[in-house]
């Protein structure tokens, strides 16, 4: 008889608000194996990890850990268990030492002297050597990774949940990373890493499990898989090998031009670089692109590849160190988190109108604003977008996400655009709520704006843009006019190369 | 939270002291008894104890207003209070033999200035280093109590050299006082700083991206495209401003002089005016007026009830903790409704 999974996931259902995250998850990691856990942004993986660490209660579902069924209720538990996870975001406390951290982390004695001995030895041992008297907010990214992972280990972990750990590692340090965690399964430990690199689930991995929105479409031996078939079974290939456009008359392009309502060019850069929105380095490395009005460019990408940055840059709320950007005015911008960067919860909904203001506005005289008539414009404005709620003078916060979303997307049309610039315009809106936001943004296209926008999920981008365009690495690639779905997922992860 | 919070929060706060020095031993219905008639019991105790009290508490909760609505936390209105203050005395003292207007106008704006001053190491620290203001501005109160002891036991001590306290200021520079009481021009000033500001905050554009920066500094920056660290600075330093001068009005219209202690923690105690008034400009001409009859009634108590006049202190923590807590519990309902 073979040994039982040291931690096995079945049927796990989470829904969160209007999104279903997970619908039937299994999952299983047997003993010493390092196992890959891919899938697109939004597939469910870190949610399905999650579970199994406790942070995360699942509507239905079973786990079981070495064979024996669980219940999980929180990352103490999960501890308790043997389960260790290392976040995307780090952990550790940036006033104390190193040693310090790691025992808050394990539970050890706090002595000065000893601690630090036995914490260099301990994370020698693990092959991640760390200056225990360092302070953990000194430390490099890699090192504060390397922390992270000696924390967990310290903790007794025998099964290791990585959430994407080499995303801030530059190749070389990824690679030692690898190598640590494959030390980890050799001595007996069990491994997940959570990533979207095809190449590195390749090349360290023992078996692949493959997510597409919350449910297993993979799982098996990484041996005899290929960078083509993983992509494949991340993006989804129902489209198999036919052509993606056009499928309506408005998305014509090419041959097909005539159809979209050509004007002047409204965006246009040339070797843009932007940098980093937190940190430091380049996001944006020598993007040029340009958008005529009346036409609906989509970004495609993984997260973290300079998309973001190269928004902001175009709704002028970043300043790019180098290039050439023309932007024509007035710009809407529909930023991604709308309960803290789109709206302030604690305003009415005329108060966020008028946020948008610019001298020019109706309500706008001599610096004094008209509530009586902002208020008049805000009802219409409600009218005319279909928000539900009570009336202008209701909180932003107590409306649902697709209503405040169209209240963000009523005040910035309202201008009359020539640029509108969208994130992820429909996260986290049910599929009413997100159509009518799309047909805002194509009635904002055909009124004569350039609209760029940005979505994580391919399936938007592809029904919304006339012209795709994959980021990767900070630059911009061309997507053939004639790209399947499943290409243009390849070139996303593999970044063209 | 309805506007009948405040309300409910005084008549708790009283309930709490009555139900105290009952327990305590005292007569809790005489106490309360000379509270009242300290703070209204007559016109010369409404005007001269409760009004003359409450002018710096409501100059002082303009400022914090300004600055809270801005997103700037300013702890340090007792320092930039001081700070006005010696200016102030040391221009009235220098003006004597002027007419009264520039006189008057001279030490005032100088109480301004100093004030204005006194917060610009913490806005430089925050734009620069990221310092927070909370413990910049209220480090900064220790040391301008510390400049007020030495500048009165120097450059500005009286002429005999022996108390530790400036001259009288000179009789061109003192604001008019309304006859037959002490009640003096500077709530003239309050009243219409506070009108000032409830224009600007409810009509302007300007004082409406101050509200936005301090209710939602990422929206107002990414969707309103506004400069939230300059407004905020700006409202840091409009607040010690204000905060100045209120230390300007205490010297121009009350001590005539400068010494130690000359604010009961004014500065402090504004605080909770603001808050209590929930940064609305007229609501802190109300909480003021309150917060200055409990402490002109509080010295009644004393005289009369043997009652120590400190025991208002626990009717003004009441107070606040509970605006405070009902705020708290609003916004957790909001919370509920969207997560839902």
């Amino acid at each position: 008889m073979t040994a039982p999974p040291v931690l096995a996931l079945r049927g796990i259902r989470k829904r969160f608000g209007s999104v279903q995250a997970l619908r039937g998850a299994d999952f299983t990691l047997a003993p010493r194996e390092l196992h890959a856990l891919l899938g697109e942004n939004g597939a469910g993986k870190t949610t399905l990890m999650q579970v199994a660490y406790g942070l995360v209660r699942p509507e239905s579902g079973e786990i079981a850990i070495n064979g024996v069924v669980r219940t999980i209720a929180s990352p103490r538990a999960a501890r308790r268990l043997g389960v260790g996870m290392v976040h995307q975001h780090f952990t550790a406390v940036p006033a104390l030492t190193v040693a310090e951290n790691v025992a808050l982390a394990a539970g050890w004695k706090v002595r000065q002297g000893l601690l630090r001995e036995r914490v260099r030895e301990f994370a020698e041992g693990a092959g991640l050597p760390l200056d225990p008297s360092a302070r953990a907010g000194d430390l490099s990214v890699a090192l504060l990774q390397r922390l992270e992972i000696v924390k967990a280990l310290a903790s007794d972990a025998r099964i290791l949940l990585l959430d994407e750990p080499t995303a801030v590692l530059a190749p070389g340090e990824a690679a030692d990373l690898l190598r640590v965690v494959r030390g980890f399964t050799v001595r007996g430990g069990a491994a997940v890493l959570i990533t979207h690199k095809l190449d590195e689930a390749l090349a360290a991995a023992d078996r692949v499990t493959v997510l597409r929105r919350g449910a297993v479409v993979f799982e098996g031996a990484v041996a005899g898989q290929s960078a083509k078939s993983l992509a494949s079974a991340m993006i989804g290939d129902e489209e198999g090998g036919e052509a993606r456009r056009p499928r309506t008359a408005n998305r014509g392009r090419d041959g097909t031009v005539a159809e979209v309502e050509l004007h002047d060019v409204a965006i246009r850069l040339e070797d843009l670089e932007v940098p980093r929105e937190t940190g430091y380095g380049l996001a944006v490395r020598g993007a040029s692109l340009s958008i005529r009005r009346g036409e609906i460019v989509g970004i495609a990408a993984v997260e973290g590849n300079g998309q973001r940055e190269l928004l902001r840059a175009v709704a002028g709320r970043l300043q790019p160190l180098r290039g050439r950007r023309e932007i024509a005015e007035p710009v809407a911008f529909v930023p991604e988190d709308r309960t803290t960067e789109g709206l302030i919860p604690g305003f009415t909904l005329t108060q966020n109108v008028v946020l948008g203001s610019r001298a020019d506005d109706p309500w706008i005289r001599r610096g004094r604003i008209d509530w009586r008539l902002a208020r008049s414009r805000t009802a219409i404005l409600l009218e005319e977008y279909g928000v539900v709620a009570p009336g202008p003078d209701t909180f932003a916060s107590a409306l649902s996400g697709g209503n405040q979303q169209k209240v963000v997307l009523a005040r910035e049309l309202a201008r009359r655009p020539r640029v509108v610039v969208a994130e992820n315009p429909t996260r986290g809106l049910d599929i009413r709520a997100a159509e009518a936001v799309q047909a805002r943004l194509r009635g904002a296209a055909s009124d004569g704006a350039a609209v760029l926008i940005y979505s994580s999920d391919l399936d938007e981008v592809l029904a919304l843009a006339h012209r795709v365009l994959v980021a990767a690495r900070g630059k911009l690639l061309e997507v053939p006019a004639d790209a399947t779905r499943a290409q243009i997922g390849q070139l996303m992860v593999t970044g063209g190369r | 939270m309805a506007a009948r919070t405040p309300l409910l929060a005084i008549l708790l706060g009283l309930a709490v002291l009555a139900g105290g020095l009952q327990l305590a031993g005292y007569d809790a219905a005489a106490a309360l008894t000379s509270l009242w008639r300290g703070a209204f019991g007559s016109w010369y105790a409404f005007s001269s104890a409760t009004l003359v009290r409450a002018v710096p508490l409501i100059v002082v909760g303009l400022g914090i207003a300004l600055a809270f609505r801005g997103g700037a936390l300013n702890i340090g209105a007792e320092g930039q209070f001081y700070a006005g203050a010696i200016a102030a005395t040391w221009v009235g003292l220098h003006v004597a033999g002027r007419p009264a207007v520039v006189a008057v106008t001279a030490v005032l704006v100088a109480a301004l200035l100093a004030g204005a001053a006194w917060v610009l190491v913490p806005i430089w620290l925050k734009l620069r280093f990221g310092v927070l203001e909370v413990i910049s501005t209220l480090l900064l109160n220790f040391v301008a109590e510390s400049l007020v002891s030495l500048v009165v036991q120097g450059p500005l001590q009286e002429a005999q050299g022996i108390y530790p306290q400036s001259d009288p200021i000179a009789e061109v520079a003192r604001l008019p006082l309304l006859p037959g009481t002490r009640l003096h021009a500077g709530l003239a000033l309050a009243l219409i700083g506070a009108a000032a500001l409830w224009y600007v905050v409810a009509r302007t554009l300007w004082g409406f991206r101050l509200s936005a920066v301090g209710a939602g500094p990422r929206a107002a920056e990414i969707s309103g495209r506004i400069d939230a660290r300059r407004v905020t600075a700006v409202a840091l330093l409009g607040s010690g401003a204000v905060a100045g001068l209120a230390g300007g009005i205490e010297v121009s219209g009350v001590s005539y002089a400068l010494f130690q202690n000359l604010s009961p923690g004014y500065g402090f105690t504004a605080i909770a005016v603001a808050l209590l008034a929930r940064l609305h400009p007229l609501g802190v001409v109300a909480a003021g007026m309150l917060f200055g009859a409990l402490e002109a009634g509080a010295g009644a108590m004393q005289r009369e009830a043997g009652v120590p006049a400190v025991t208002v202190y626990v009717v003004e923590a009441v107070v606040i903790m509970v605006v405070l807590l009902a705020d708290t519990g609003a916004r957790r309902a909001v919370g509920a409704r969207v997560a839902a």
